[in-house]
């Protein structure tokens, strides 16, 4: 493995983790709440419930032996 | 609870648990091969990382505050999820527990393995894992003081904080010369984990336009709101047959 790809690998592990979904649904997360934080409705609400999803999803599926 | 005392907290527990990590490390290697050359590692190591607070801390107050706090947010709520997700499958049963007398024997193990130089002043077996070990268990710390200090605008609490842990971790380690295996490590990084995704939805959501009600009133309530969440999830997980209970290989 040359250097470049190690240096890849240690940001990705640092950054990502053991299961790439959980990052991504953060980025769910966060775009569903700038949706609707450009709206007229509250959007306090939003963030700490998905991210309450995306945490229980990922245990869910960590349990299952799926990530 | 103010976000002060949350941002304190936060720093010097994540620093806390990183560096028992790190010690471990350092002592297998020292009680083998000797102090010298891994003290030099851990010198080196510390120094890179107070380069990289010094220079990232000042860079970060030329990013607008929305844009900080929305990255920073996002980062941390990844971090934060990580530990957390690992503490509550570790609570139930479904990951190893980080086991410090296991790594210490491990590192100890291989420390001896290794060949050594002839007549070198320096050890560089020592001096590279002891570097290697420090660098990196502190890069997430390193990375901790910055965003904390930065986007909060009280670099100073975070390092003092950073400071502090170092300060107890070194010292227990003086005194103890073992490694610390009755911290209860996954306890500390499950707080750690609430603590840095509750900072992570705060910022991320105030980079993102949200208006938080009661404003930094609001940090206290999401870490309840996710503290409950993580404790109903680890106790919903040790109802459910772990791998260990049930016999299933992994």
């Amino acid at each position: 493995m040359n250097r470049l790809s190690a240096f890849g690998l240690f940001w990705w592990d640092f950054v990502v983790g053991d299961d790439w979904r959980v990052a991504a649904g953060i980025a769910v997360a966060l775009g569903a709440t700038a949706l609707v934080a450009d709206t007229d409705v509250s959007a306090w609400w939003v963030l700490p419930l998905l991210v309450a999803l995306v945490l229980a999803s990922s245990i869910r599926r960590a349990i299952r032996g799926e990530g | 609870m103010s976000a002060l005392t949350i941002l304190f907290l936060a720093a010097f527990l994540a620093c806390l648990v990183e560096m028992v990590e790190a010690l471990t490390i350092v002592l297998a290697v020292g009680v083998v091969r000797g102090w010298r050359s891994p003290l030099l590692g851990v010198g080196a190591a510390l120094a890179v990382l107070a380069v990289i607070v010094a220079v990232l801390g000042p860079a970060l107050r030329l990013v607008p505050i929305d844009t900080l706090r929305l990255v920073v947010g996002a980062l941390l709520l990844a971090f934060g999820l990580q530990w957390l997700r690992k503490a509550i499958l570790r609570a139930g049963g479904y990951k190893a527990l980080h086991d410090e007398e296991e790594a210490f024997r491990e590192g100890r193990a291989e420390a001896e393995a290794a060949a050594r130089g002839s007549g070198a002043s320096i050890d560089w077996y020592s001096f590279t894992v002891a570097f290697k070990g420090v660098l990196l268990e502190g890069l997430e710390v390193a990375f901790i003081v910055v965003t904390f200090g930065g986007t909060q605008r009280r670099m100073d609490v975070a390092v003092v904080a950073a400071a502090l842990a170092l300060v107890v971790v070194l010292a227990a380690g003086l005194v103890i010369r073992a490694p610390l295996a009755r911290v209860p490590e996954n306890t500390i990084k499950f707080v750690v984990g609430l603590l840095l995704t509750t900072f992570g939805v705060f910022w991320a959501g105030e980079g993102l336009g949200v208006s938080w009600p009661g404003s930094d009133l609001a940090l206290p309530v999401i870490l309840v709101f996710l503290g409950v969440v993580a404790a109903a999830l680890t106790r919903w997980i040790r109802g459910q047959a772990s791998p260990a209970q049930s016999g299933a290989a992994t």
